[in-house]
C-alpha cells in the first residue's frame, strides 16, 4: 500500500520536420486567434467614444437614432427592437417549415427524392442574401402586402397584427422576416435532418415493428431523439437572423422605432442600418461600431446557447452547427 | 400497380429445392409484387376532401362573405381539406391512422412550401435579368450613361473585374491561414487548442457588416487626410474584410473534413514511422482533398455573394478600376445593391442583370462543389440505401 | 373491436403447459392465441439483386421454427419479409405469398401497420426506447398501436413474467429502459413485444450480442411461449436451434446464387438424418 505509483512521464523527442510543422500550425493558430481578438478588442476601443458621449444606459435605452443635433441623441433600442423582430418572425416561419422539410427528407422521401431535395435545401442557403433582397424588395412585397392587408382586416384585434388607420404595408417586418425566414430555413433544415438521420435505426424498427404507423414512430422516437438537434437548429437560425443585414436593409425603410406594428411600414435592424450608413463620420461609425458590438454580444449569447443545447442532448454528440 | 414479370429464368437444377410443400411446383419466374397500402378507396378519400372543402369555401367566401381574398381562401380550403380529410379517415380506418395521413399531408406540404420560393426566385431573376443582359454588359463599364440611356447600355464589366480581384485577395489571405489553423485544431495537441476554437466558434457568429465597419474604422477612417491610396476605399480594403468573414467559415468546414479522417489511417501512417507532418501532407489531406476542395469551393460562392463588408470598404465605383490598391472598386453585389436603389426603370434593369450573373456565378460554384464531391456522396448515398445487416451479407454472398 | 385474452382454448396448444394464465384484456389488439404463419414461393430483392428464392415454408401455430444457415443466406430477409419489415428498406422488391392464419399480409389495402401488430419481432441488437422507463418501454406498443386495456399494471407484470424479467426488474420499473444490462434489455424487447399479444413473434438472432447466462434464459423464456405464440426464431447457434425449435429450416445460397431453404422438417430429424448432404455438414459443423 506503502508505495505511491506515479505515472511515467513519456517524451517524445520530435523530429525537425514535426518541430517546424507544430511551429508552423501553432503560428497560424495564435494568429487567428490575435486577429479574431484584435477585431473585438477594436469593437471596443472604437465603440467607446459613442457610449462615452451618450451614456452607456441612454445608449442602451433610447428609441432614436440622430446625429444632427448636439450633443447627438443616439440609441439602440430601436434598432434592436427591429432586429429581434424580424429575427423572430424569421424564425416562426423556418423552424415548422424546417423541420416538416428535415421530416420529409429522411422520414418519407425516397432515396432519389432525398437526394435531390438536399441538394436543393444546400442551394438554397448558397443563394447570396442580396438576391433574396432584391427579389423581396421588387417582387414578393407585392404578393405579402394583401395577405399584410387580410391579416390586419381581419386579425387586427390581434396586437402584432394591429396597424396604424391608412398605413402603408410595404417595407414592414413582416415581410423583411419572410425574406429572412427563407435565408434562415437551409440552416435549419440542415442541422434538423442531421439529427433526425442519427436516429438509431434500431429503435424506429422496434417502433414499427410494434405496429406503429409512422407517425407513431416519429413521435416516440425521431422527435425525441432530435429534440436536441431542433432546438440547437432553430438557435443557430435565429443567430443568422439576427445578423442579416443586406436583404434587410434593402427592404426596411432604416427608421428605428420600438413598436408591434409589424405588418406596416418602418422599422430598422441593427445591421441593415449599419449598411445604410456607408461613408459616415467618425462619430456615427464609432455610434455604428457600439449598435454592432451589442448585436454581435446577442448573436454569440444565442450562437453559444445553441451549441451547449446541441452538444448536451443525445443526438449532439458529432453534430457540426 | 407495379407489377413487373421479372425476365429472369431459372438456374436449370435448382438442387434440393427440397421436401417443400408438395404438391406445388414452384414457378420458373416470380413477380415482383410492390406492397401498397393506398387503395383506391383512399384515392377517392384525398381528392373528395379536396372537392368539399373548395366547394365549402367556396360557399362561405363567395356567398356569404362576399369577397374573395385569394390568400384566405387558400389557407381556410387547405385547413377545412385536412379537416374534412382526417373525419373521414378516421371513420374509416381509426384515428391512429387518420392521424398518421394527416401527418403525411402536412409535411408533403412543408417540403413543397420550401421548395417553391426557391424556383420562383431563380425564375425571376433569369427573367428580369435576361431583359437587361447583353453581350456588351461583359466588355463595358458604366462610362457615360445616363438616366435617360436604355437598360442595355453599358455593362458591368468593371464588377466582374472587382470581384474577381477583392474574392481572388480574400481567399490568398484566408486560405492558407485557415487550413493552416484548422490543421492546427485538428492534428497538433497543443493546449492553444481551446481558446482558438472558442475564438473562430466565436467570430463566426460576427456580422459581415461588422467587419466590414471595422476595417472601414481601422485603417481608413483614421487616414482620411492622408491623401495614401492604399488607406482609403480600394479593392485591397474589400479583400481584408472579406477575408475576416471567410477565415472562421473556411477554419471551422476544412476542420470538419479533417475530421471525418478517420483515425486508423493516422495511426497507420504513424506506426510505418512517418513524422506527423509527412502524415498530415501525405496521408490526412489526400484523403480529405474531395471534402476540402468542397468546402474552399462554397466558401468562395459564398463570398462572391457577400455585399456587406464592401459598403464600407470597396464602396463602389461606376468606371473601370483594375488596380485594387488604389481607388473605390465595383463588385458584381454592390453594382446590384446601388443600381436597384436607384429610382430610374434602367438601373434597376442593370441591377437585374448583373444580378443574374452573380447568380450565375454562385450557382456554378455550387454545381463545382456538388461534382467535385460527388464521388463520395455516391458512395454514401449507395451505402446508406442498404441496411447494415443486409448489406454486408448480401456483400457476402456475392463475393466468391 | 376484437377482445383478446391469453386464456385460450387448451386445443390450440401442442404442449400444454400448467401455467397461470393471467387474463389481462386488451381491446383493439390482435385476435386471441397463435397464428399459423406460411410463406409461398417467396423471394426478395435488393434493388436488382435477389437475395432470396422460391422459400416455402409453413410455421405451426404454437411451435418454435428455427431458421438456420451460414451468414448471407437470406435468413434475416425472410424474417423479415414475414412482418413487412422488409418494405422499409429502400430499392426492396419481393414476390410470393406470406399468409397470416390463410390471409396475405401482403394483399392490396392491406396496412403493414397491422400486421406488425399481429406478428412481432425482437432484433439481433436490444433496442429498447432509451427515454423510457422500463414500464413505458413495456407499455409503448399499446401506446403507439393505440390498444386499450383495463389494467395496465397488471399487463406489465404479466408481459415482464413471461419474459423472465420480472423478477429483476420489479422494483426499479421507473428507471430508464437504457440502464439495464445487455441481457436484460434483450428480455425487455421480448417483454414489450408480448404486451401487445401478438400472435407470431420474430426472433433475429436474439442472443447474438449476450452471453451464455442471458442465452440461456431467453431459451427459458421462449420454452414457456411455446403454445402460447408462434415463434420464428434465425439463429447461427446450432445447439440453439437444437434445444428450443420444434421444426426447423435450412437455408443456403450457393455461390452468387440466391439464398434458398435447402430442407425443413422436424428438428430432431433435421439435426440427426437430414436427406440433403449440405443440410448434414452444416448441422455438423463442416462449413458456415
Amino acid at each position: 500500500m506503502g508505495v505511491e505509483r506515479v505515472p511515467r512521464v513519456v517524451r517524445d523527442v520530435p523530429s525537425r520536420a514535426d518541430r517546424r510543422f507544430d511551429h508552423l500550425t501553432m503560428a497560424a493558430g495564435l494568429s487567428v486567434l490575435v486577429l479574431l481578438s484584435l477585431v473585438g478588442v477594436f469593437l471596443l476601443l472604437q465603440s467607446r467614444e459613442a457610449i462615452e458621449i451618450t451614456g452607456p444606459w441612454q445608449f442602451l435605452t433610447r428609441e432614436e437614432w440622430r446625429t444632427d443635433v448636439q450633443p447627438p441623441r443616439i440609441g439602440v433600442l430601436g434598432l434592436l427592437c427591429g432586429t429581434v423582430l424580424v429575427a423572430l418572425v424569421a424564425v416562426s416561419f423556418a423552424i415548422p417549415l424546417g423541420v416538416l422539410c428535415a421530416l420529409f427528407i429522411t422520414e418519407y422521401s425516397t432515396a432519389k427524392t432525398r437526394k435531390w431535395l438536399t441538394a436543393t435545401v444546400d442551394l438554397l442557403a448558397a443563394v447570396p442574401s442580396l438576391l433574396f433582397g432584391l427579389w423581396g424588395f421588387l417582387y414578393l412585397t407585392d404578393k405579402i402586402v394583401p395577405v399584410s392587408r387580410w391579416l390586419t382586416d381581419h386579425l387586427g384585434f390581434i396586437p402584432i397584427f394591429a396597424t396604424d388607420e391608412g398605413s402603408n404595408l410595404t417595407g414592414s417586418i413582416f415581410i423583411a422576416g419572410i425574406v429572412v425566414s427563407l435565408m434562415v430555413l437551409p440552416i435549419v433544415t440542415s442541422v434538423v435532418r442531421e439529427v433526425f438521420a442519427q436516429t438509431p435505426p434500431g429503435e424506429k424498427e422496434a417502433a414499427l415493428a410494434l405496429g406503429s404507423t409512422r407517425w407513431g414512430m416519429i413521435r416516440t422516437v425521431v422527435l425525441p431523439y432530435g429534440r436536441g438537434g431542433i432546438v440547437g437548429g432553430s438557435m443557430l437560425g435565429l443567430g443568422r437572423a439576427l445578423g442579416e443585414t443586406i436583404a434587410v436593409a434593402i427592404i426596411l425603410p432604416g427608421v428605428p422605432v420600438v413598436s408591434w406594428k409589424i405588418l406596416q411600414n418602418g422599422g430598422a435592424t441593427v445591421s441593415g442600418f449599419i449598411a445604410n450608413r456607408a461613408g459616415a463620420d467618425e462619430f456615427t461609425v464609432s455610434g455604428l461600431m457600439a449598435a454592432g458590438l451589442v448585436l454581435f454580444v446577442i448573436t454569440l449569447a444565442t450562437n453559444m446557447v445553441a451549441s451547449v443545447v446541441v452538444a448536451r442532448s443525445r443526438s449532439g454528440v458529432g453534430v457540426e452547427l | 400497380m407495379s407489377v413487373l414479370t421479372t425476365p429472369r429464368t431459372d438456374p436449370g437444377q435448382r438442387p434440393g429445392s427440397g421436401p417443400v410443400r408438395p404438391g406445388t411446383v414452384s414457378a420458373p419466374s416470380f413477380h415482383r409484387r410492390r406492397p401498397r397500402e393506398r387503395t383506391a378507396t383512399d384515392v377517392v378519400t384525398l381528392v373528395g376532401s379536396l372537392i368539399s372543402a373548395y366547394c365549402v369555401n367556396w360557399l362561405i367566401f363567395e356567398r356569404i362573405l362576399s369577397g374573395v381574398d385569394l390568400f384566405g381562401f387558400v389557407v381556410c380550403t387547405y385547413l377545412t381539406f385536412l379537416v374534412i380529410f382526417g373525419v373521414v379517415t378516421a371513420d374509416r380506418l381509426g384515428r391512429l391512422v387518420a392521424t398518421d395521413r394527416v401527418v403525411t399531408l402536412l409535411v408533403v406540404t412543408g417540403a413543397l412550401v420550401v421548395l417553391v420560393p426557391l424556383v420562383v426566385l431563380i425564375g425571376y431573376i433569369v427573367v428580369e435579368g435576361l431583359r437587361a443582359l447583353r453581350p456588351n454588359f461583359f466588355v463595358e463599364d458604366q462610362q457615360g450613361i445616363t438616366p435617360l440611356m436604355p437598360a442595355t447600355a453599358g455593362g458591368g464589366s468593371h464588377a466582374i473585374v472587382g470581384t474577381v480581384e477583392q474574392v481572388g485577395l480574400a481567399l490568398l489571405w484566408s486560405l492558407p491561414l485557415g487550413i493552416a489553423a484548422a490543421v492546427f485544431l485538428n492534428e497538433s495537441r497543443s493546449r492553444w487548442r481551446r481558446p482558438v476554437r472558442v475564438f473562430v466558434d466565436a467570430m463566426s457568429g460576427l456580422p459581415s457588416i461588422v467587419a466590414g465597419l471595422f476595417i472601414f474604422a481601422v485603417l481608413i477612417l483614421p487616414y482620411a487626410q492622408s491623401n495614401n491610396p492604399l488607406f482609403g476605399y480600394n479593392g485591397f480594403m474589400a479583400s481584408l474584410a472579406l477575408a475576416i468573414t471567410m477565415l472562421p467559415t473556411i477554419t471551422r468546414t476544412v476542420e470538419v473534413v479533417l475530421r471525418l479522417v478517420p483515425d486508423g489511417l493516422r495511426e497507420a501512417s504513424l506506426a510505418l514511422g512517418a513524422s506527423r507532418a509527412r502524415t498530415v501532407w501525405s496521408v490526412v489531406f489526400p484523403t480529405a482533398r474531395t471534402g476540402m476542395t468542397t468546402a474552399v469551393v462554397l466558401g468562395i460562392a459564398r463570398a462572391v455573394g457577400e455585399t456587406a463588408p464592401l459598403l464600407f470598404t470597396a464602396f463602389g465605383y461606376d468606371l473601370m478600376n483594375s488596380n485594387p490598391f488604389r481607388g473605390p472598386q465595383e463588385s458584381l453585389p454592390l453594382f446590384v445593391y446601388r443600381n436597384i436603389r436607384k429610382p430610374d426603370e434602367a438601373a434597376i434593369a442593370r441591377g437585374f442583370a448583373g444580378a443574374l450573373v452573380l447568380m450565375t456565378i454562385v450557382l456554378g460554384l455550387f454545381a463545382i462543389a456538388r461534382f467535385v464531391g460527388r464521388d463520395r456522396s455516391r458512395r454514401q448515398a449507395r451505402a446508406a440505401s442498404m441496411p447494415r445487416s443486409t448489406a454486408s451479407s448480401s456483400a457476402r454472398s456475392s463475393t466468391p | 373491436m376484437t377482445e383478446t385474452t391469453l386464456a385460450r382454448p387448451l386445443s390450440r396448444r401442442p404442449t400444454s403447459r400448467a401455467r397461470q394464465e393471467s387474463p389481462v384484456t386488451l381491446v383493439g389488439g390482435p385476435p386471441p392465441g397463435p397464428a399459423e404463419l406460411e410463406a409461398r414461393d417467396a423471394c426478395a430483392w435488393f434493388g436488382d439483386h435477389l437475395v432470396l428464392e422460391g422459400v416455402n415454408l409453413r410455421m405451426r401455430a404454437g411451435e418454435v421454427t428455427a431458421l438456420i444457415g451460414p451468414s448471407g443466406c437470406g435468413k434475416s430477409t425472410f424474417l423479415r419479409l414475414l412482418n413487412r419489415m422488409h418494405e422499409l428498406v429502400p430499392g426492396s422488391a419481393l414476390a410470393g405469398e406470406i399468409l397470416l392464419d390463410g390471409e396475405d399480409i401482403y394483399a392490396p389495402g392491406r396496412r403493414a401497420q397491422e400486421v406488425r401488430m399481429r406478428i412481432g419481432m425482437v432484433f439481433q441488437k436490444p433496442n429498447p426506447f432509451p427515454a423510457m422507463t422500463i414500464r413505458e418501454n413495456v407499455l409503448s406498443g399499446l401506446k403507439l398501436a393505440r390498444i386499450r386495456c383495463d389494467d395496465k399494471e397488471r399487463l406489465v407484470e404479466e408481459s415482464l413474467e413471461r419474459a423472465g424479467l420480472w423478477r429483476e426488474v420489479k422494483d426499479r420499473l421507473d428507471r430508464p429502459g437504457g440502464a439495464l444490462s445487455g441481457g436484460q434489455q434483450q428480455r425487455l424487447c421480448i417483454a414489450r413485444s408480448l404486451a401487445v399479444h401478438p400472435n407470431v413473434l420474430l426472433m433475429d438472432e436474439p442472443c447474438s450480442a449476450l452471453d451464455p447466462t442471458s442465452t440461456r434464459r431467453i431459451e427459458d423464456t421462449i420454452a414457456e411461449l411455446r403454445g402460447q405464440v408462434t415463434v420464428v426464431i434465425v439463429t447461427h447457434n446450432m445447439q440453439q436451434a437444437h434445444r428450443v425449435s420444434d421444426h426447423t429450416a435450412f437455408f443456403l445460397a450457393e455461390e452468387n446464387q440466391p439464398g434458398q431453404v435447402i430442407e425443413q422438417g422436424p428438428t430432431a430429424k433435421i439435426f440427426s438424418t437430414p436427406d440433403d448432404p449440405r443440410t448434414l455438414d452444416y448441422v455438423q459443423g463442416r462449413f458456415g
